[in-house]
């Protein structure tokens, strides 16, 4: 399970970059091989004021449909729009082409809730 | 009814070939003239239509039911249309005879084929991209509409023209009770939506306009300025119209509406008291992931064969569940196969042929009751199709009642508002017969 040390992870198994206050949101490796293929992405509005934990979205896949949540509180500034017509790239890039949408973070003390690569690895095992 | 003979020139002179005789009239010499038919086929009538033969028959009848009995002109989205035979006959064929989809839809090719067709033909009319395979009736059609657009756009405003069926309207509220949704009725002014108000409205946080053509009164409303009101905003434009009328309207796809939903009782469907009835439902391709119910796409099997199967159905029935737009799994099939049978039956010339027809009696019922002492035409339109709505100084209530006791049915809209309805059957004899009775009537 490929688990990148220089990203933070959340328990609903999704990943996050954070790069001043803008914070890049995808899933992690564990998570799309659990929902398996991908076939579409249900964004939050582009400019959507979200709260931490708060559902922005959904997967869609296969057989079942899991929420986006929101890693943090903030804005919501860019959505990845390849992934409209592909949204396989989830499942085959989930840290680099699979990105799914920037944000800006509106309180970066909540960043201290967010997950080690270690603590993920616990906890999906 | 015309007569049917399969034989054309080329086959008859192949018998008469055969025969080594040059002509039919060498065929029956040996019959003496003075013992010939003279006219056509025995001296028969050159025959009637089957709509006059029931007419005919029923007449002949002392069991009369209270519709048979009176002249219907009653309508507001449910029409007294005919409904020809041969799709009775198609309908209860064992093979159809189903309300349902079948549960192993991929097995039953043939349900699917027709309701493939029934949607090419509501995309044709509707002039959008796709269409489902059917709803339960217009009324709750038009709440998955609103719901579509509250859940499209995340707005909460749903703006509802006053000129659309009331009923509906109250379907809509019931529907969305339990949802984040601002209901607003939009002005009226002299029998359409008033456009001037309606523009100093912030279309901002509006998730859409419901606007009907026909509208509720029977007159003509204009989808495009109300598109036009919508074009740099999210909000939806949701057309409601009858499908008959609809054939010879700008169609919603051309006046860039993005939701069309009507009522399909008109197309081959009876009045049965009231329903079943039969909900069409169309949108725009981008709507599609949120588009309510069923959908039968065409494709190919293994073999490069073509054959039908349901398309998204597992997202609202086995997948989304809590997070669909709907769950509205089931559609009418019984009665979309009766509207594919009759569209059909009627085609592309027939369907504008039938709304021109009910086009012109109802201007000429309009002609005739506008010049009655106490009835007015509706602040004088006459950019209706097959309905009108007439002020009256007499009580309308009281108005409609005596009319049903005199055999007379028509629609009682508001204190001194009446609604009539002109359908193909209603023959020139039977709009006499209602002016007369207008005419008469004293309270």
């Amino acid at each position: 399970m490929d688990l990148p040390d220089n990203i933070k992870y959340t328990e609903d198994h999704e990943w996050v970059d954070i790069n001043d206050d803008i914070a890049t949101v995808g899933i992690t490796d564990f998570a799309q091989s659990e929902l398996g293929d991908i076939i579409f992405v249900e964004f939050p509005d582009e400019g959507m004021a979200v709260e931490q934990k708060e559902s922005i979205g959904t997967l869609e896949a296969v057989k079942t449909v899991a929420d986006i949540f929101s890693p943090l509180s903030g804005e919501i500034l860019e959505l990845n729009e390849d992934l409209e017509s592909n949204p396989e790239l989830i499942n085959e890039d989930p840290y680099k082409g699979g990105w799914i949408l920037k944000m800006k973070v509106s309180n970066l003390e909540e960043v201290k809730t967010l997950l080690s690569n270690t603590d993920y690895e616990k906890l999906i095992k | 009814m015309s007569h049917y003979i399969p034989k054309n020139k080329k086959h008859e002179r192949e018998i008469l070939d055969k025969l080594e005789i040059s002509s039919f009239e060498e065929l029956i010499s040996i019959i003496p003239n003075n013992l010939r038919v003279k006219d056509g086929v025995l001296g028969l009538d050159k025959g009637i239509s089957e709509h006059e033969l029931n007419v005919y028959i029923e007449s002949l009848s002392n069991d009369k039911d209270v519709l048979n009995n009176a002249i219907c002109f009653s309508g507001g989205g449910v029409y007294d249309h005919f409904v020809p035979k041969v799709i009775d006959f198609i309908s209860s064929r064992s093979e159809f005879n189903t309300a349902y989809t079948p549960y192993q839809p991929e097995v039953s090719q043939g349900t699917l084929q027709y309701v493939y067709e029934f949607q090419s033909m509501i995309c044709e009319l509707s002039g959008l991209d796709i269409s489902n395979a059917s709803l339960y009736d217009g009324a709750s059609a038009l709440a998955e509409a609103c719901s579509l657009s509250l859940s499209h756009t995340r707005n909460k405003k749903i703006l509802i023209s006053g000129m659309v069926n009331p009923l509906y309207v109250e379907v809509v509220k019931t529907y969305l009770k339990y949802r984040e949704a601002d209901i607003e009725i939009l002005p009226v002014i002299d029998g359409i939506t008033d456009i001037d108000k309606v523009s100093n409205i912030n279309m901002e946080d509006v998730a859409c306009i419901v606007i009907q053509s026909p509208n509720f009164y029977g007159y003509i409303e204009n989808w495009k300025k109300y598109s036009a009101l919508l074009e740099h905003h999210k909000g939806l434009l949701v057309s409601v119209s009858d499908p008959i009328s609809l054939s010879i309207l700008e169609s919603p796809g051309d006046s860039n509406a993005d939701i069309y939903v009507g009522e399909g009782q008109s197309l081959g469907n009876h009045l049965s008291y009231g329903g079943p009835n039969l909900g069409l439902f169309s949108i725009k391709e981008n709507l599609k992931r949120k588009l309510p119910g069923r959908v039968v796409g065409m494709t190919t099997d293994m073999n490069d064969k073509k054959g039908f199967v349901l398309t998204l159905q597992t997202r609202e029935q086995h997948i989304r569940r809590s997070k669909a737009t709907s769950n509205i799994c089931t559609n009418q099939g019984l009665l979309a196969l009766r509207a594919v049978v009759y569209m059909s039956l009627l085609g592309k010339e027939g369907m504008p042929k039938l709304a021109k027809l009910c086009f012109d009696k109802a201007q000429y019922a309009a002609d005739q009751i506008s010049g009655l002492d106490g009835f007015e035409l509706f602040s004088n339109r006459r950019d209706f199709i097959k309905e009108f709505t007439v002020e009256t100084k007499h009580s309308a209530q009281k108005l409609c009642q005596f009319s049903e006791e005199k055999g007379f049915l028509f629609d009682c809209v508001d204190k001194n508002l009446i609604k009539f309805s002109f359908t193909e059957k209603r023959s020139k004899e039977d709009i006499d017969k209602l002016v007369k009775f207008l005419k008469t009537y004293n309270e």
